[in-house]
């Protein structure tokens, strides 16, 4: 190796260091932060831009619309996700939204909803998170940050819905716009690679084409958005509303 | 027994010389002429540090990342600079991620989740 | 003459006659190797590999790795009563004590650390912290635990330390019940499943640790006493066995208490049900493995009158084998039981709601979960033959002067 080889790279550490230091600062603008990544949450309108906490997205479910045996939803979620079935057991399969069949044990009656992550106000799995992987969004969506996601699987044990999967085994065919892979935990995002580009999640989309119409996406805190409206006029509930976590996601007619 | 105390150095010299041999740099190929959202050795010096912030903002804050007309997201990087020919930029030490890292032996950790091909159709489902 | 620290000589173990202690640490070393292989087998092709699932998030791994860590803080159980609680009597054990504190704790957490899906961000792990997570919380537990505990061993072996060592022994006794009470917490926190959220779990796990910590210690001991031909005399013996029949006790009535509260609330007697009656493998482990191996039979062996070490250490076994299956209840038996949704409804779905979720634990992952007790095995086999932490004498004479008679 040559001397000028070596001072390049000596250089190259230096400078290194000194862009990663200042681009932690840079990073930490806006956060408070303690030490090199250890950050207190930081107030959501330091961010003008991107998510708001402005806006918050919900679904509503009706779930006399939700038609026993259809799956539009789910097919429509895997479609746009790149979720396929893995090689190994069933229950090792990924899903991040599932049709539950429900029967009312006193009287008979059957009802068919589809569950996925309630993105609640007050995440469970946010709070166990060691890294501060599960984090919540400005906007109201919960995700998982798969960069620093250790895999200890803690958030899957406290989600009350069960909402969360696992990955178990190497991935290729990602969609370029949903990264994910081994080793790390996921589940709904409220598709928010299309959110973001002003669409709506490709499960809303699936049923209305599929003619149900059963599920309705908007702004929680828009009194004028449909959701709203019909949130203000309709009774609705939250699934395990007793453990008052707020959830994004209602449902009618259960 | 005198002949033995030859063999430390002897055994030196060839770790030595299996070390510091030189090993051909990378010959990288450059599939759209132009220009990089920074200058090359700016690029080579800081991609991780912008790549690193890039992704919290893009992640945390929904911010998906235009600069000055440029887009800066992984995904702006992959299809600008995939190989033409593997269509990836993994796959050949002529590629652009694979060829530099592999010359530098620094792990990819990105492509566990990301996908490292292009040309793919945005939202269609599951990819060949 | 009270026994004291300054009175007391410490030797490590020679190895007479020399096969026995390698062929130890050489058995040790295969179950690390198999250990290896099961983890590298897990990290390159993922979890699909093993017997758990998007319902059974936690397995043997997690299973064998709560008990070695529970076990670890109760094992500092003789160091702190001698150094805390000042009875003399056991303070030559307590180096002991701590050493076999600090290789189950690494046993444990090697299993812990090394079962994560991605093992390559522990420096992620260290480094990003959300302290409103336990676990990130119990990150500095355990590695304070390791500070801790060595301190304090170092106190007491290095004589011109001894006036201290009660000093770190307060400090480790303090130490390793909040680490406890974090590790039943991981469970007593969660909300979600009906088979946790309950404040017990904390103190439940502090008296199970008292327990499975003493049994493993007498085991070890006994062990020692043995393979150093420094015979352990009876009065101390008898000391440990009362000790340990109080654990067991109050073991069996934390359990009892936890399970007939449990049964008072109507919604919980799903849960209960599965558990205690129609559960299947969880209900056999439960009754056979925990209660009867567990409780019955090692307080029956302890108390019933003239008891011999070999009785002893049979009931120290019998306590492992019932911390073992303890721990399968709470953490396999507490997820196979499914979340309830929606109270009164019947639910099924392609993704196993309403459904019991089984469990077959596959090899690599027991490989793995195996490989943590023998890091802890080697960790003490080495450290008995490098290190003086054994005493010289271990008989009535040395140990418990004004006992003998």
């Amino acid at each position: 190796m040559s001397a000028s080889d070596k001072n390049r790279r000596r250089e190259f550490l230096a400078a290194s260091a000194t862009v990663a230091t200042v681009a932690t600062g840079l990073a930490g603008v806006g956060l408070v932060a303690l030490a090199p990544g250890v950050q207190l949450i930081q107030p959501a309108a330091a961010h003008d831009h991107g998510a708001s906490s402005k806006v918050r997205w919900g679904l509503l479910v009706d779930t006399t619309r939700c038609a026993s045996g259809c799956k539009a939803c789910v097919s429509a979620c895997n479609a746009e996700n790149a979720i396929e079935p893995g090689s190994g057991r069933p229950a090792q399969n990924s899903q991040w939204i599932r049709k539950i069949e429900l029967v009312e044990q006193s009287s008979g009656r059957a009802v068919s909803l589809p569950m996925m992550c309630q993105h609640c106000e007050q995440p469970p799995c946010v709070d166990v998170c060691p890294t501060g992987a599960s984090f919540r969004r400005a906007d109201g969506i919960v995700l998982v940050d798969r960069h620093i996601c250790i895999g200890c699987r803690y958030c899957m044990m406290a989600c009350p819905y069960k909402a969360r999967s696992f990955v178990h085994e190497p991935l290729t065919r990602q969609n370029p716009e949903v990264p994910r892979g081994k080793g790390c935990v996921e589940a709904c995002t409220f598709c928010v690679q299309r959110i973001d580009a002003g669409k709506q999640p490709a499960c809303v989309e699936a049923c209305k084409q599929a003619g149900h119409d059963a599920m309705l996406f908007g702004d929680l805190k828009d009194p004028a958005s449909e959701i709203a409206k019909r949130i203000a006029s309709t009774a609705t509930s939250q699934v395990r509303a007793d453990l008052r976590l707020g959830t994004g996601v209602r449902y009618q007619g259960i | 027994m005198k002949r033995l105390r030859c063999l430390p150095i002897a055994m030196l010299s060839l770790v030595a010389s299996l070390a510091f041999a030189e090993v051909p740099k990378p010959v990288i190929a450059i599939e759209n002429p132009g220009e990089c959202v920074a200058a090359p050795d700016v690029m080579r010096r800081t991609h991780m540090d912008m790549l690193k912030h890039q992704r919290d903002k893009t992640l945390r804050f929904g911010e998906h990342g235009a600069k000055e007309g440029k887009s800066v997201s992984l995904r702006g990087c992959i299809e600008c600079h995939a190989s033409k020919k593997t269509g990836s930029v993994l796959g050949s030490s002529e590629n652009f991620c694979q060829g530099c890292h592999s010359f530098v032996a620094v792990k990819l950790d990105c492509f566990e989740c990301h996908q490292p091909r292009t040309g793919l159709v945005k939202s269609a489902g599951v990819m060949p | 003459m009270a026994t004291s620290m300054a009175n007391t000589t410490f030797r490590a173990i020679e190895a007479k006659g020399g096969y026995g202690y390698y062929a130890l640490l050489a058995v040790c070393g295969l179950f690390l190797l198999l250990g290896a292989y099961g983890y590298f087998q897990m990290e390159h092709h993922g979890h699909v590999i093993t017997g758990m699932d998007n319902q059974m998030v936690w397995g043997l791994p997690h299973v064998l790795s709560l008990f070695l860590i529970v076990a670890a803080s109760g094992a500092l159980n003789v160091a702190s009563t001698a150094s805390v609680f000042g009875k003399s009597i056991y303070k030559p054990l307590a180096p002991l004590s701590a050493l076999l504190a600090i290789a189950l704790m690494a046993g444990g957490l090697v299993v812990l650390m090394l079962d994560l899906g991605r093992s390559d961000r522990m420096i992620v792990a260290a480094t990003h912290l959300n302290f409103k997570s336990l676990f990130a919380l119990n990150l500095f537990l355990y590695t304070g635990f390791f500070t801790i505990v060595g301190v304090y061993l170092w106190f007491m072996l290095e004589r011109r330390m001894n006036r201290w060592s009660s000093h770190a022994g307060l400090a480790a006794f303090i130490w390793r019940l909040t680490l406890t009470t974090g590790t039943g917490s991981v469970f007593g926190f969660l909300i979600a499943r009906e088979a946790y959220q309950s404040a017990l779990l904390a103190p439940m796990f502090i008296v199970f640790s008292f327990a499975y910590g003493t049994a493993l210690f007498l085991l070890t001991l006994a062990a020692a006493s043995s393979a150093a031909q420094r015979p352990l005399g009876d009065v101390t013996v008898g000391r440990l066995k009362n000790l340990l029949a109080t654990f067991v006790a109050a073991s069996f009535y934390f359990v009892t208490v936890f399970h007939i509260t449990n049964l008072y609330f109507t919604r919980n007697h799903g849960v209960e049900q599965f558990t205690l009656v129609d559960g299947g493998i969880v209900s056999g482990v439960f009754w056979i493995g925990q209660v009867a191996i567990g409780y019955i039979l090692p307080l029956l062996l302890l108390l019933m009158p003239a008891a011999t070490l070999g009785r002893i250490l049979v009931a120290c076994v019998a306590i492992v084998i019932g911390g073992l299956a303890q721990m399968y209840v709470t953490i396999i038996g507490g997820q196979a039981w499914p979340l309830d949704l929606f109270p009164g409804y019947t639910a099924s779905s392609s993704f196993f709601d309403g459904a019991i979720h089984n469990y077959a634990p596959s090899l690599v992952e027991t490989l793995l979960g195996l490989g943590g007790f023998a890091v802890a095995a080697a960790i003490v086999i080495v450290a008995l033959k490098l290190l003086h932490v054994l005493p010289e004498k271990l008989d009535d004479a040395a140990l418990a002067p004004q006992h003998t008679d």
